[in-house]
């Protein structure tokens, strides 16, 4: 007995689709009953949310291409100007239908031009008796767009007096996306994570032709066992999967072990497994890196990682710049006078430490300061004499450049010569 | 590219301007045109060194990149070996297609990366592909600025490949093409297709080089100073795309690597499959260069201790940056070549010679006036005196001597110097220094075996163990082989005798040995009463107290001594040397005024004494006082010293206005007026405004007629 049951598709197809979206049955479902018939008219707009790879790229995709409904499918950010947006949907639309048709460079700039020529290629495409759906995929990005833009495609519908659906896909909730004037609402929906035996279930469908799907399985499970506490993602656990099969297999393929010798394969995978997580997972080293030291038999702490580089060389005077930019971000002015200077007054020590107490400055963040405060401090705190020559100023600004990649940051405010540093 | 140039190093990431400047500089070098001087020759001089100089350094660069960049080479090589091929694979389908990106770490010195990358994406369009794309962070502030970017340098480069003939179907204008991936493959896969389809006998050379399907390589510059938004879109965009455009991102890095992950989420950084190179430390680099350039006598211009130590300060203390340091390497040598007329004979021995007799007579009188020559006059006998101070060809012949030594000496010098690097580079704490670069200096400033630290080493090395001394003086022994010339023959003689005295003290030692621990033995096996085992203990006590030495420290003392009789020899600072001054550079303070200079030190100067500057004696100040004549902002300066944080622009004015009336009215009585003179008044807003653009003063939010001060301290 299919989940899905639609009376406009043949049962045949639906079977086919429910294969293929394994534990999204319901979703699809859904989204199946709210599209209606091809002829019907659908809801203006669809909004579909849910975390990373929950789905509902691939869902929306298999789900159009498999009932050979027409639509246009597009990626906002990489299409990330609203003309290379809408140009985009335009190109796609004339080959929707028309397939190999060679299409004539389309030119629009504006959404106005935009509904003209989407009705212009819908007149010619015979597909008034269809709904089209325009699928956008990433749509946080349409927010960095005009004003325009996000409103209006969630109306597409009733400005262009056409049969067409637009679905947004999004990480974010629609709260997020909210214009302040407000807009047409979407119907929302939700794609809720995988559970452990979801995950399980869709892993263990794509098993690999040599081996038997239950020994895959089992390898499944070991799998998720190690990472499902860190990563919940389906593509970079299928990522892993593959990578690191092929060690599992070694027992088998020397004849060491068979098929159903599940302990063993344990003990083989298991300590290899841990290892992936702290350096291929995190991408410390490579993943070709990771399956040439596989194939070689080497072991993994040969090759250092990423973050094994820390060590840094710096110029003598960049690194007391550092220093002295770190002291004025979080030391407060009035300090100054007692830290660097040899003769300062008396200080009231009580008072002093119980003002002290009351808030580190490491919890506030750091504070802007003039330049000028940065070169004092740095000639008060470096031994021997410097002399302000044009070299130091520009190594100011060089830092600029290179403490983008130090954790402390340093920020030149618009107006004035203030500099900020982030947290160390 | 010629190479024949002085302006070329300069001027050479401004390739448009080098005409201009070029005859400039030629004209300088003539300017003070005295034909006595040789400036012609001296022009040709300079230029042929600075060539070979040139030359030089870039095969130093050359080979030590080589490493780094046959690394990377392979890296692209196995990039995408599978593109095209539609393999069935199981795990194809189940992996990610990640992004090759090898990150490369360059180090802080940035200035440098730029010849760097030139050089690799040189090599790169020669042996893989003609795809290269280099991006700055200055140009793509934007996704979109960096797909124009990245299209306009892929889609040029093109054009140069293929021959002028397919120029119309490619050449489309940059603003028509819609900016984006889609465009990029299909220009991509026209343009793969069309090699293929081409007769091989047409394109052989240009399609054998590279593969069929040649990667595209996109190279990020700097990495730091790209956004993090438009690396993370280009990353997401391009991974979309990865099975259509065979992609390879190389990342400069001047920092750490783990800027990669700081910069990239996960979920991005999981898009990218990252290989680390690490170039080599620009410190390195600057030993090879001082190794090749100045410890070696295949150049006849030298640097004096100060220059060279201003060079060294710089970039230890400023940037690290090698290229940096050969730029100063080369005003070191124009200005050389520029301001001393005797410069002439700073070149290569033969050519020297000639030189020499082809000298003007004012050219003698030149070196007649080189103090180092006069005080080797000095030295001389009387009738010798009077012959080189008036006979022309006498001084010549002298000089021709003289110079020959010194380039002995320069000869020398440098072995010695080498020696003695290896005794002092393994001591406890180095003494005199780690690097060769640090003896160099210390050697030169002044007799190094006058120091205190030249001495402490002495001693450190009068301890040193047998074996590390064979090794040295082995490593000795080999350095001084190295020479063509005979004078280390004998030095070399006798540092094997003294190898050869180690070898054997082994075998003498080992027998000793076993002599005195036997005799002792047999000593205490006799029957004793305790009266005279105390005498005997009583004796071994003793004579191991003053035990003589043993034959190894005699040697090591010799060796030690001997390696010090070397040093007095050879290692003379050049100050000594007759002559110096024609191979030697040593204006050290013009050259920190042209790298090093101080623009708020100049600025304060020139209004405080303007007399500085502008050489009038009417400007010549006494004292602290105000000179009325001085210009007005020089007095506005002045006065503005005087005040606090905030300054009363009335006030300032009321004074203002007494400094310049001091001088004109001297009785006062007309000055007694309220009234301030207009003129007066615009030249004050004047100069006031003058100090505003300086940077000094700005105007001040909290009291409308009061400006703040921007700097600190007065008079």
């Amino acid at each position: 007995m299919p989940n899905l049951a639609h009376p406009a598709y043949p049962s045949a197809e639906l079977l086919h689709l429910e294969s293929l979206v394994p534990c999204r049955e319901s979703q699809v479902s859904m989204l199946l009953s709210i599209f209606g018939e091809r002829q019907h008219f659908s809801f203006p707009s669809i909004f579909i949310y849910g975390h990373t790879s929950s789905g509902k790229t691939y869902v929306m995709q298999t789900l159009l291409t498999t009932l050979q409904l027409p639509h246009v499918f597009v990626n906002c950010v990489e299409h990330f100007t609203s003309r290379l947006l809408l140009e985009e949907i335009l190109i796609q639309l004339q080959s929707c239908s028309s397939g190999t048709e060679q299409t004539s460079p389309v030119h629009c700039d504006t959404l106005n031009d935009f509904v003209r020529l989407f009705k212009q290629t819908l007149a010619s495409q015979e597909l008034q008796d269809q709904t089209v759906y325009i699928v956008l995929d990433r749509a946080e990005q349409l927010r960095e767009m005009e004003a325009n833009i996000l409103p209006a495609f969630l109306r597409l519908q009733e400005l262009t007096d056409r049969n067409v659906t637009v679905i947004l896909l999004s990480e974010i909730v629609w709260e997020l996306f909210r214009p302040s004037i407000g807009c047409f609402e979407p119907f929302t929906m939700y794609f809720p994570d995988y559970s452990i035996g979801h995950l399980q279930k869709i892993l263990s469908q794509n098993h690999p032709p040599e081996y038997s799907a239950d020994f895959y399985a089992a390898y499944i499970n070991i799998l998720l066992g190690v990472f499902y506490m860190v990563c919940r993602d389906l593509k970079e656990l299928r990522h892993l999967a593959a990578l690191n099969f092929s060690k599992y297999c070694e027992p088998v393929v020397r004849g060491e072990a068979n098929e159903r010798d599940t302990r063993k394969l344990w003990k083989n995978i298991e300590p290899h497994l841990k290892k992936a997580m702290q350096t291929v997972y995190l991408r410390e080293i490579s993943s070709s890196q990771w399956e040439r030291l596989q194939r070689d038999g080497g072991e993994p702490g040969q090759l250092k990682g990423l973050s094994a580089h820390t060590h840094m060389e710096l110029p003598y005077y960049s690194k007391f710049l550092l220093i002295a930019a770190y002291l004025a971000s979080y030391n407060p002015v009035r300090t100054d006078k007692r830290f660097f200077l040899k003769h300062h007054g008396k200080i009231r020590k009580t008072n002093f430490m119980k003002k002290h107490e009351k808030t580190s400055n490491h919890l506030l963040g750091p504070k802007p300061f003039p330049l000028d405060r940065l070169l004092a401090i740095l000639y008060s705190i470096v031994d021997n004499r410097v002399a302000p020559t044009a070299n130091i100023f520009s190594q100011v600004l060089m830092n600029l450049v290179l403490m983008y990649c130090l954790p402390h940051l340093l920020e030149m405010e618009s107006r004035q010569p203030q500099m900020q540093t982030f947290t160390l | 590219m010629t190479t024949c140039s002085v302006s070329k190093g300069c001027f050479v990431f401004k390739p448009s301007t080098k005409k201009r400047r070029l005859s400039e500089k030629t004209a300088n070098f003539r300017s003070p045109n005295h034909d006595s001087e040789d400036t012609e020759l001296r022009f040709v001089t300079c230029q042929s060194l600075w060539s070979q100089i040139k030359s030089e350094t870039e095969q130093i660069q050359e080979d030590l990149n080589k490493q780094l960049i046959d690394n990377l080479m392979s890296f692209l090589s196995r990039s995408h070996p599978d593109f095209q091929e539609k393999t069935t694979e199981w795990t194809c389908g189940m992996k990610f297609r990640e992004i090759p990106t090898a990150a490369l770490v360059l180090g802080v010195n940035v200035t440098d990366h730029d010849l760097t990358f030139r050089g690799l994406s040189d090599v790169l369009q020669d042996n893989i592909t003609p795809y290269v794309a280099l991006l700055d962070a200055k140009d793509c502030p934007g996704i979109k600025n960096l797909m124009q970017k990245l299209m306009g340098q892929l889609m040029n480069c093109d054009i140069e490949v293929d021959s002028l003939e397919d120029e119309d179907c490619v050449q489309v204008s940059q603003n028509r093409i819609r900016c984006s991936m889609p465009s990029l493959i299909s220009w991509y896969e026209s343009v793969t297709k069309k090699t293929d389809s081409e007769t091989p006998s047409k394109k052989r050379n240009s399609s054998s080089r590279h593969w069929q399907t040649p990667p595209v390589v996109v190279i990020f510059k700097d990495m730091e100073s790209f956004t993090t938004k438009v690396l993370q879109d280009f990353i997401v965009i391009s991974s979309q795309h990865i099975h259509e455009i065979p992609l390879v991102l190389i990342f400069g890095i001047a920092t750490s690597p783990m800027i990669i992950h700081r910069l990239l989420p996960h979920s991005v950084s999981s898009l990218l499959c990252i290989e680390l190179f690490q170039s080599l430390s620009c410190k390195e680099h600057l030993s090879t260069i001082i190794d090749k350039l100045i410890l070696t006598s295949r150049f006849p211009f030298k640097l004096g201790e100060k220059v060279l130590r201003v060079l060294i300060n710089i970039f230890l203390y400023h940037d690290f940056s090698v290229q940096n340091f050969i730029k100063g390497f080369q005003l070191c040598i124009l200005e050389h070549f520029y301001s001393e007329p005797l410069s002439v004979l700073c070149c290569h021995q033969g050519d020297a010679k000639k030189r020499v007799y082809s000298l003007s007579h004012d050219q003698c009188e030149n070196i007649r006036k080189l103090p180092s020559f006069r005080r080797y006059v000095e030295k001389q006998e009387s009738g010798k005196q009077i012959e080189l101070l008036t006979n022309d060809s006498f001084l010549k012949e002298e000089t021709e001597k003289l110079l020959e030594d010194l380039h002995v000496y320069h000869e020398n010098y440098v072995l010695i110097l080498r020696c003695l690097h290896v005794f002092t580079s393994s001591l406890p704490k180095y003494p005199l220094g780690k690097q060769i670069r640090e003896l160099h200096c210390a050697c030169l400033e002044n007799q190094v075996w006058e120091t205190e630290e030249y001495e402490s080493s002495l001693q450190l090395a009068r301890m040193l163990n047998k074996t590390d001394l064979v090794t040295m003086l082995q490593q000795c022994v080999e350095i001084l082989m190295s020479s063509s010339g005979k004078e280390f023959d004998k030095t070399v003689e006798k540092l094997k005798e003294l190898l050869t005295q180690f070898q054997n003290l082994e075998v003498a030692e080992a027998s000793q040995e076993r002599d005195v621990s036997i005799s002792s033995q047999k000593e205490l096996q006799k029957k004793t009463d305790l009266y005279h085992l105390q005498k005997t203990l009583l004796e071994l006590k003793e004579s191991r107290r003053s035990k003589k030495l043993t034959k190894f420290e005699m040697l090591r003392f010799e060796v030690v001594d001997y390696i010090d009789r070397l040093v007095r020899k050879y290692l003379v600072p050049a100050d000594n040397r007759t002559l110096h001054e024609i191979v030697y550079f040593n204006a050290a303070t013009v050259l920190r005024g042209h790298l090093n200079a101080a623009p708020r030190t100049a600025l304060h100067t020139a209004l405080n004494n303007p007399h500085w500057y502008l050489k009038n004696q009417a400007l010549k100040c006494d004292g602290g006082g105000i000179s009325n004549k001085a210009p007005d902002i020089c007095i506005v300066y002045k006065l503005h010293l005087e005040c606090g944080r905030l300054i009363n622009l009335v006030d300032w004015l009321e004074a203002f206005s007494t400094v310049v009336m001091a001088a004109e009215e001297p009785n006062g009585d007309a000055a007694s007026s309220d009234e301030v003179d207009d003129t007066i008044h615009a030249r004050f807003i004047r100069a006031v405004s003058e100090l505003e653009l300086l940077g000094f003063i700005k105007p001040s939010k909290q009291k409308t007629d009061h400006v703040a001060r921007l700097t600190w301290g007065g008079c």
